[in-house]
């Protein structure tokens, strides 16, 4: 089968019940995308596929023919960071970091969606990422800043 | 926290004004510099010409080198050591800061390197908030230091006195002549001097300061936006193979027998080891279990579903929570060994005057840091090299060592990024296990925990059942005050039945309040599982009973909480606990340099209600406000939780207030970073965190049986203000956890009138 992952076409004839997120850390060495849980419980492996936040822990393989996979790792286009990655750093979010990939792609397909974001929103959009550091005044501050640069 | 009379794991004794030059095995002549003190250990002195081969860094193979911490380069740039684990403090930062600004650098041209477990960096168990507290002032003495020697050398070169020249952002200057060198053309010459005493050197002066005391970004921020940094599990080597591991679901198991066949059926898997139980005591060595072993992650967690084990449980099968549990309740209300006494509480209550009772209880908590653990190893002729998100890289040297019977100095060990620690990755017993495995198989090993992992086999937060009787005067205030504790303690795991003294040092037998009688008891309870410390240790518990029953004392004399507690601590006082009978170890600290002081603890009280405007709060009907403070890890932090809880009984926290006295404040933004987290960490832990166990057994598996705070539980503000006492640089990573738990649930009270003596609160029933 043929996948295109952060702009370069990928073939893959592995065992199909793979979850995406083994395939990006062990072949493609795409490590940016963290394993948190292996249950879809807690956000760190989300990636965007074709366009919409998903699990990498939760998606198989064999679901992806012909879809396009977006990482962490290639979120900065061309040498310019993403406005979230951006606000991300102005507001000096990560403390550890770890769970810091799947919440920027989070809040980056919730943008997409809801350029605008109410607290109720960032709250739904967001409780399925957790972060034990507690960072979440700060992810959440930094979701509105960015919001406010792409207006 | 400090592990006090563990040989095994207690970190080297250090020298004393030990001679850097003389340590490199005379590489260099003899030099006078000395490094501060406590920072050299002295086994380093007997080892001669072989230190000079476990140079490591960049920093250590620069042309000036005046400290183990600090190299600069011809060309300029400063490269800095950071030996403590980067899992989120930022003391990857912080500490080349302190060194960076004695050095008036140009942070840009500075460049920070994580330091191998290595007994010349002195002690690296980066917990018990201490990295800052110990190593403060060895940094800036690595940055007076070159910055002398850079003068030293430039004043020669332009043919002045030293005494005329200053240094400016990375150049020493001449004002009268109007010259300038670069820090990088005097490297040469610099090289040559000796290194200064530490005696001679002059430190900045406060106004001077550049970094310290201002924000800055920690070095790995762009890094970790980008999905670019390096976290144990990045690690990829060369031929490496994966394992997952099945444990013993029952600590001490160990394998009955085992059918393989479907696992090595799974496409991927290449074979099954079984690594060997422990024997005790446990320390940090693996749980033992049968290793799957394949060309990649998701083959061998595929393979481990399909192994066939049969266990022998062990003693510990007996192990269930519920009826464990009455058995300490019970307990903690006997007399038990007393750990603290002032004056005399059964007198006191004998008199027959009003006497308040109450115990409360708290179950066990995983540490669940975000990166299960996780390592790399290789093994080749006769050494181990391992990669790992470690706390502790010297225990991961000494635990691999004894894993393989080999010298712990054919061990080395890589520090990667930590993603979360909060002590789990103290204990390395993951690093033994990829080290054993790669030693069995000849080729690079990475094991993997996986979430169910981490959260059924953890090192646990203990549980505890804490017991507080008062006698108490017409103002309602006590005249004798017995606490008392039982708890299987963090002593378990090094194979002691009772409790440490620094497990009871944490909020039991240290109470700052100014009582005539006081009374601190504890008793030991079996251990049936691996206990650990986490962050904050015992004083979670401690803090919260204390705390709580502070407030329990305020309210049923009808007064306002925050006056109460100022009452109980009295004008404020340093209080010399080792008079009453304590055998205080202050995590760690000498008392006569960071004594407890309750004048400190008065004024970030103050301060908490000023910020929170604790005088106009409304209480009842939903809402309310509470409070406490509490010195742990040497540094004062006082929390004020609003919540609003609705008919249906659910806790919205609005706002937290975090007030932190820990002295001089390095990195301001990573200090707030801290008290925020902590608070956040702080409400999940009391709202959710339980585990349970049934024969033995963790009932828990994932983040839905352990819930931890997520975006919509947690505060939705936290503001942090810091009260400027000028007094040394004290920890922060974990005393703000403390004080929250113990202002949350008085702050259910006054808005629900509903008292809150167990943990997880949201178990209970609010309205």
């Amino acid at each position: 089968m043929r996948l295109t992952v952060n702009g370069k076409q990928q073939t893959y004839d592995d065992d199909a019940d793979m979850p995406l997120l083994w395939y990006l850390r062990d072949d493609l060495r795409l490590t940016g995308t963290r394993f948190g849980c292996g249950a879809g419980l807690c956000g760190a492996c989300t990636v965007h596929v074709n366009g919409q936040a998903v699990r990498s822990c939760q998606t198989r393989m064999g679901t992806l023919e012909g879809k396009t996979v977006l990482t962490i790792d290639a979120l900065a286009e061309g040498g310019r960071l993403h406005p979230v990655q951006r606000a991300w750093i102005q507001h000096d979010v990560p403390q550890c970091g770890y769970c810091q990939s799947g919440q920027i792609m989070q809040a980056a397909a919730l943008l997409k969606t809801t350029p605008n974001p109410t607290d109720a929103d960032i709250d739904r959009a967001m409780a399925g990422n957790i972060c034990r550091c507690g960072t979440y005044q700060r992810i959440r501050a930094a979701i509105k800043t960015a919001a406010k640069e792409r207006a | 926290m400090i592990v006090e009379n563990i040989s095994a794991h207690a970190p080297a004794k250090a020298g004393l004004h030990v001679d850097r030059r003389q340590f490199l095995g005379g590489l260099f002549s003899t030099g006078a510099f000395v490094v501060a003190s406590r920072l050299v250990p002295s086994e380093l002195l007997a080892q001669g010409p072989a230190a000079a081969a476990i140079l490591n860094t960049k920093a250590d193979t620069a042309a000036l080198h005046p400290s183990v911490y600090l190299g600069i380069e011809p060309d300029g740039t400063v490269f800095l050591v950071t030996h403590r684990s980067e899992m989120g403090t930022g003391i990857r930062t912080s500490l080349p800061l302190v060194a960076a600004d004695e050095l008036d650098a140009d942070w840009s041209r500075c460049r920070i390197e994580q330091g191998v477990g290595d007994t010349r960096y002195g002690d690296q168990n980066t917990d018990g908030s201490r990295s800052i507290r110990d190593f403060y002032d060895a940094f800036r003495v690595a940055g007076a230091s070159a910055r002398a020697m850079l003068i030293t050398a430039a004043a020669a070169q332009l043919n002045v006195p030293a005494g005329e020249l200053t240094t400016a952002n990375h150049e020493v200057v001449h004002a009268r002549s109007s010259r300038r060198l670069g820090y990088g053309a005097l490297v040469s010459a610099a090289a040559k001097l000796p290194v200064p005493a530490k005696e001679s050197l002059r430190f900045k002066e406060k106004a001077a300061w550049k970094f310290v005391g201002k924000d800055t970004d920690i070095y790995d921020l762009t890094p970790i936006v980008t999905g670019a940094a390096q976290f144990g599990l990045d690690v990829y080597r060369d031929g490496m193979v994966y394992a997952s591991i099945e444990h013993p679901p029952v600590v001490g198991g160990t394998v009955k027998s085992l059918d393989n066949k479907a696992a090595l059926a799974v496409k991927g898997v290449l074979q099954t080891e079984t690594i060997d139980a422990p024997k005790p005591p446990l320390l940090f060595q693996s749980l033992g279990g049968v290793a799957v072993i394949g060309r990649n992650t998701w083959a061998v967690l595929q393979g481990r579903k399909r192994l066939q084990v049969e266990w022998n449980d062990g003693a510990n099968a007996t192990y269930t929570t519920t009826p464990f549990r009455a058995a300490m309740v019970d307990k903690v209300k006997q007399p038990a060994k007393v750990a603290r006494n002032l004056g005399n509480v059964d007198a006191e209550f004998a008199k027959g005057g009003k006497v308040m009772e109450a115990v409360y209880y708290t179950p066990m908590a995983a540490h669940a840091s975000m990166e299960p653990p996780a390592a790399v190893a290789e093994f080749r002729n006769g050494k181990a090299e391992i990669w790992c998100p470690t706390q502790n890289p010297q225990a991961a040297q000494e635990t691999v060592a004894a894993a393989l019977g080999i010298d712990k100095r054919d061990v080395t060990c890589h520090v990667t990024l930590l993603g979360g620690g909060f002590g789990r990755k103290s204990k390395p017993d993951y690093a033994a296990e990829a080290a054993i495995l790669a030693k069995k198989l000849g080729r690079p090993v990475k094991v993997v925990w996986t979430r169910e992992d981490d959260i059924r086999h953890d090192f646990y937060h203990t549980t505890a059942a804490v017991y507080h009787k008062a006698a108490v005067d017409a103002k309602g205030r006590p005249t004798a005050w017995l606490k008392r504790s039982v708890f299987p303690p963090i002593a378990s795991t090094f194979g002691a039945p009772a409790p440490m003294n620094f497990e009871l040092n944490m909020g039991l037998d240290d109470s700052p309040y100014d009582i005539a009688n006081i009374r601190a008891e504890n008793a030991g309870a079996d251990a049936h599982v691996r206990i650990g410390w986490f962050r904050a240790v015992t004083n979670n518990f401690h803090a919260f009973a204390l705390h709580s029953f502070a407030d329990e004392m305020a309210h049923a004399a009808k007064r306002d909480p925050l006056e109460f507690l100022l009452d109980l601590l009295g004008p404020g006082k340093v209080i010399d606990l080792k008079a009453q009978g304590v055998d205080y170890t202050n995590y760690g600290a000498p008392i006569d340099k960071y004594p407890v002081d309750t004048r400190r603890l008065r004024r970030v009280l103050e301060v908490a209600g000023e910020r929170s405007g604790w005088a106009k709060r409304k209480s009842g009907n939903g809402v309310g406000m509470g409070i406490a403070a509490h010195r742990s890890f040497n540094t004062y932090v006082a929390s004020v939780v609003e919540v609003e809880v609705d008919r249906q009984g659910r806790v919205k926290i609005p706002r937290v207030i975090q007030v932190a006295d820990p002295g001089v404040v390095i990195n301001p933004d990573r200090v707030r970073a801290q008290l925020e987290g902590a608070a956040v960490m702080g409400v999940g832990l009391a709202m959710f965190g339980e585990i349970t166990a049934t024969n033995g057994r963790v009932d828990q598996k994932n983040f839905d049986g352990f819930r931890v705070a997520r975006m919509n539980d947690a505060p939705v503000q936290v503001d942090v203000h810091f009260v400027e006492s000028g007094n040394l640089p004290t920890g922060v990573g974990e005393p703000g956890l403390p004080p929250v738990i113990a202002a949350l649930g008085n702050a259910i009270y006054a808005a629900t009138g509903k008292r809150l003596r167990e943990m997880p609160f949201s178990k209970q029933k609010l309205v």
